[in-house]
């Protein structure tokens, strides 16, 4: 089964990144407001049963994928 | 007589690029280096360990993500645990942060530039084994380097960094957006230390400023009087 993690930087929390991306795409003409910029983590289980599977992303998550003092995460399973 | 030489660990993960700078300065502040290989289960017979700079493992996901899962570095969190004394300097404070040894973590830089050049800072407290050699309000030049160095701890984690003084060193003027212009702390009990300023560059007048002498060679005197302890 295959498996989405969305990261982002959590509301309040800098990200010079995002500022960049504003910045430049205002400068191509596109009037855009806030822009954040994230990270995907896209990635294939051998567990087959969903629970079992977004159990499994919720550690990966802790353990690696995001540092949770800094940003937040949404897991999505494609069942 | 001279001073008896203590062994220092000096850790090396696939990336790491001052790994050589922090051994020659130890070395002329009268330690005896001892390069580890990031893949090693265990850690030498020493009375410190450092964990040097660079771009471990390129650097992938976040700075010092994968580094702290590191064989070595179960084997650093015992040291630690059992009150070893451990450096990281700029990836290796990276790395420690990751790790969960130290508090906060290191964003990229609020300029997104990457910033070279020598910094003046503050030594905020001088009753830690990494900075005892300085005096406390000493204004000390050393030269950062690096794209992520920008700290951050949430409001909560700042009021607990105050209250228990553990920013050993802050910027006089902040190259990188920390918050607070945090350049330094250490854990709640004062054996684990990290800083993105690189003493190891700044040991010798010749390079601008010895200032980084002070805290390698303030690590160098507490190793020694653990060897000694011990012996």
């Amino acid at each position: 089964m295959r498996a989405t993690v969305l990261i982002r930087p959590k509301p309040g929390i800098l990200d010079p990144q995002g500022e960049a991306v504003q910045t430049s795409l205002r400068r191509l003409g596109f009037p855009v407001g806030d822009t954040r910029v994230g990270r995907v983590v896209d990635l294939e289980l051998d567990n087959g049963e969903p629970e079992q599977a977004r159990e499994e992303l919720e550690r990966m998550c802790r353990q690696l994928l995001a540092n949770p003092l800094i940003e937040s995460y949404e897991i999505t399973v494609a069942e | 007589m001279t001073e008896p030489r203590p062994r220092i660990a000096v850790v090396v993960f696939p990336g790491s690029n001052d790994d050589r700078d922090a051994a020659l300065a130890f070395e002329r502040l009268g330690a005896e280096p001892v390069l580890v290989w990031h893949g090693d289960a265990s850690l030498p017979d020493v009375a410190a360990v450092a964990l040097p700079g660079g771009f471990s493992y390129g650097d992938y996901l976040r700075c010092g993500a994968i580094a702290r899962f590191a064989p070595v570095m179960d084997a650093v969190q015992r040291f630690a645990a059992g009150g070893g004394l451990v450096l990281g300097i700029c990836n290796g404070f990276q790395v420690l942060c990751e790790a969960g040894l130290l508090p906060g973590v290191l964003r990229p830089n609020a300029t997104l530039s990457f910033v070279c050049r020598d910094v003046p800072l503050r030594v905020e407290r001088t009753d830690t084994p990494f900075t005892a050699r300085a005096e406390r309000g000493q204004r000390l030049t050393i030269p950062v380097k690096h794209g992520e160095g920008c700290y951050f701890a949430d409001e909560e984690l700042l009021a607990r960094l105050d209250a228990n003084g553990q920013v050993a060193l802050r910027y006089e003027d902040n190259p990188n957006g920390s918050v607070a212009d945090i350049a330094g702390v250490v854990n709640e009990t004062g054996n684990v230390f990290g800083l993105m300023p690189h003493p190891e560059h700044a040991v010798d007048p010749l390079l601008g400023s010895s200032d980084g002498a002070l805290v390698l060679g303030s690590l160098v005197d507490a190793a020694r009087e653990r060897m000694l302890a011990a012996a």
